[in-house]
């Protein structure tokens, strides 16, 4: 048991710790969900690209540093110490590369990494149907085969930043006669691409958070299908467990956030009626800081994160809404004010139980395959 | 940095867990329950031969200590087969004399070799009636008190609080600061494997008991609030051995809340799962159910350790 880091991984947290010193803009960056904000968070995935500091677990060849999952964890506790703007690229970097990582081609690593590694091109999300939410087996978007790729037909929605991002990745049926689970392809299509209209969704504070794409037709060259035609599921599934498990929300940003509430409540003057709650944040980020380190070291030694992810996300997402619930009852009637940090925080807070796979789909995960107790009517 | 037990350190809470389940816990802590302590003590004497008590005590007073992590370990094994007696607070007695040779040289090997179970008074005396030695934290300075007396019974029947007498022996000026840090790392520990035995025991109940024709356990309602007890404990593991490794207020203090109130929540959760069955003293859950609740005020209840979390004055 240790908990100590080594001298080069320490001087490697010295390094991410000088130079987000000298980077990390001076104002706060315009909300990400809005075009104005997209488009300043694209120059800053830009800036980080340039000194090699957007990716830093990647291979060099793509852009990283080869820096490991510890080194990785270290930087992003720097980041968010440093305050560092959200990142734009997320799903792109912690859904489709992992993908491709495990799936990919070498011809599909080294087109589409490096320019998601500068934030040139974005990446959207494209699982959710209408029809298809927990239930994502479902989904009845098709892909039909066509000369030299596939043709993609149908409606996907609830894709993150869709309305301002460049390309997405997603299941369509390829096979209508297979099994749910069965028939399904993964592949990457353009969001400008001729048959894909995009309609931003508002979100509960009005900002285009996400949006619906409906497909018509479109073309999709066989280089930007990933793994075999049919394997969409098992492929998808088989990274899902990222999204959920270590590399969504890393310990970093729940540490930061826990820093700032007990500021904000020494600067109210250390009311008691929330002190306990305030308390609670500080315990639970040091709880998921250490469970994550328990878990990398696990993952270090050739375990595999398995279903352990599934508490991973439920504690992050309910961790997160009582943290800034907390923060705006501090607050008290400025908590009502839309344009603070606080507030967008509270927000985003609020789709945690909801995305990146229901928490009672979670809880589902965590009784059946690390309580081992029966399956039931779903 | 590799935040894992070690392979020794597993081995050592698995040869503990052997030890402990051959040891029918439940019923004898049925008989310490109504004052028979002999079996009790036979087994006392089998955790100390394995090393437990020895852990807080330094090499120097014939234990092997200070050694927080295995002390951890041990702890959650005591608390998951819920071994009676004053464990923690043998654990504080040789955490509070350990910076005096006398009376340390005196004391401490007896305590370390599981010969003398000492109880600390804060101020209640847990098993006064059965310590070979009281200590009384009294005006900043640790006693070694002529015994108790007013014995009445806690939430937890295997648990007899007193108070202990005046006078007797000055054993030290100070209560160093640092020694409830033992006593909250102990009970931190203890509480989350009273935790996990009761989650385990509820996950087999739910899996056997059929109503509606299915096992409870195939419900959601009743799996997700075994998922959501999972979750909490396994949260609050890595902050225990976290605060073993550092050893520090804050640290140590976060570790009692989370365990504590992970364990407490877990009980409500087993006793809410088991239904009537549950509610009853003869079923053993209810050795688990009660010292959840015990557990969770000893040694610094929830808010004054939310508090030192915080650096905030009491
Ligand atoms: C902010 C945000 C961003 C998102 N971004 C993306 C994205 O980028 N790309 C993308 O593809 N999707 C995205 N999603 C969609 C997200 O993945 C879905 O919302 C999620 O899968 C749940 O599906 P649903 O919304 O259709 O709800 P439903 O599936 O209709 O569920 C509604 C409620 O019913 C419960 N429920 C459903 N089935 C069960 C069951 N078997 N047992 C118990 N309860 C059940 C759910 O837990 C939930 O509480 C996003 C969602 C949000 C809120």
């Amino acid at each position: 048991m240790d908990l100590t880091h080594s001298p080069a991984d320490e001087a490697f947290r010295a390094e991410a710790r000088a130079w987000l010193a000298s980077h990390v803009p001076a104002a706060p960056l315009p909300s990400l969900e809005t075009e104005e904000g997209f488009a300043a968070h694209r120059t800053w995935e830009a800036e980080l690209a340039a000194d090699r500091w957007s990716v830093v677990s990647w291979p060099a060849e793509y852009g990283g540093r080869d820096a490991g999952l510890m080194r990785w964890l270290i930087f992003e506790e720097e980041y968010y110490a440093a305050r560092a703007p959200g990142r734009v690229s997320q799903n792109g970097i912690h859904l489709l590369a992992p993908t491709l990582f495990d799936h990919g081609t070498e011809e599909q690593r080294s087109r589409v990494l490096p320019p998601m590694a500068r934030g040139e091109v974005v990446w959207a999300q494209a699982w959710s149907e209408p029809e298809a939410g927990s239930d994502l087996a479902s989904l009845r978007s098709r892909a039909v085969r066509t000369d030299g790729g596939w043709c993609l037909s149908g409606q996907k929605t609830w894709s993150s930043r869709a309305a301002f991002a460049d390309r997405a990745f997603g299941l369509f049926r390829s096979e209508p006669e297979a099994p749910r689970h069965q028939g399904l392809i993964y592949l990457m299509f353009d969001l400008r691409a001729p048959g894909v209209t995009v309609r931003p969704i508002h979100r509960l504070d009005g900002k285009p958070a996400f949006a619906e794409l409906f497909l018509d037709e479109v073309f999709v060259p066989d280089e930007d299908v990933i793994g075999e035609p049919g394997e969409g599921w098992r492929i998808a599934m088989s990274t899902a467990g990222n999204e959920r498990g270590l590399t969504l929300r890393s310990p970093g940003r729940y540490l930061a956030a826990a820093d700032r509430l007990v500021e904000l409540w020494r600067e109210r003057g250390c009311p008691v009626r929330v002190q306990d709650r305030v308390a609670d944040a500080v315990i639970g980020a040091r709880a998921y800081q250490l469970f994550t380190y328990a878990g990398a070291s696990r993952f270090l030694q050739g375990e595999p994160l398995g279903p352990e992810s599934s508490m991973n996300k439920v504690f992050w997402s309910e961790y997160d809404i009582a943290l800034h619930e907390t923060a705006l009852d501090l607050l008290g009637e400025e908590g009502e004010l839309a344009d603070t940090d606080w507030a967008e925080g509270y927000v985003f807070s609020l789709a945690g139980p909801l995305y990146a796979g229901a928490n009672e789909i979670q809880r589902d995960i965590i009784a059946e395959r690390l309580l081992g107790l029966p399956k039931g009517r779903r | 940095m590799r935040f894992l037990l070690t392979e020794e350190q597993r081995a050592f809470a698995r040869s503990l867990d052997a030890l402990l389940a051959a040891a029918d816990t439940p019923s004898l802590v049925r008989s310490w329950s109504a004052g028979d302590t002999t079996a009790g003590r036979a087994l006392w004497s089998r955790i100390a031969e394995a090393g437990v008590f020895a852990l807080a005590v330094p090499e120097e007073f014939e234990g092997v200590g200070p050694l927080p992590v295995e002390l951890g370990v041990a702890f959650v094994e005591l608390g998951r087969h819920a071994v009676p007696g004053p464990l923690v607070e043998t654990v504080l007695a040789a955490a509070l004399l350990s910076g005096r040779p006398e009376p340390a040289g005196r004391l401490l090997p007896q305590l370390a070799s599981g010969k003398a179970l000492a109880t600390v008074g804060a101020p209640y005396a847990l098993d006064a009636d059965t310590a070979d030695l009281v200590l009384a934290l009294r005006d900043g300075q640790v006693w070694r008190a002529p015994g108790a007396r007013n014995i009445r019974p806690s939430l937890d029947p295997a648990r007899r609080l007193a108070t202990p007498l005046p006078g007797g022996e000055l054993l030290s000026p100070v209560i160093p600061p640092e020694a409830v840090l033992w006593a909250r790392l102990a009970t931190a520990a203890q509480a989350l494997g009273v935790g996990l035995a009761l989650l385990d025991r509820t996950v087999a109940h739910v899996g056997q008991r059929v109503q509606f024709g299915v096992p409870t356990g195939s419900f959601q309602a009743v799996k997700h609030r075994l998922a959501d007890a999972r979750t909490a404990l396994e949260f609050a593991r890595p902050l225990l051995f976290g605060a073993a490794l550092s050893m520090t207020p804050a640290d140590v203090a976060a570790a009692k809340v989370a365990a504590c109130e992970a364990a407490y929540a877990t009980a409500r959760t087993a006793l809410q799962l088991h239904g009537a069955i549950g509610y009853t003293a003869e079923y053993d859950l209810s050795l688990w159910l009660t010292k959840a609740r015990a557990l969770r005020t000893a040694w610094g209840g929830p808010a004054e350790c939310r508090a030192v979390v915080l650096g905030a004055p009491r």
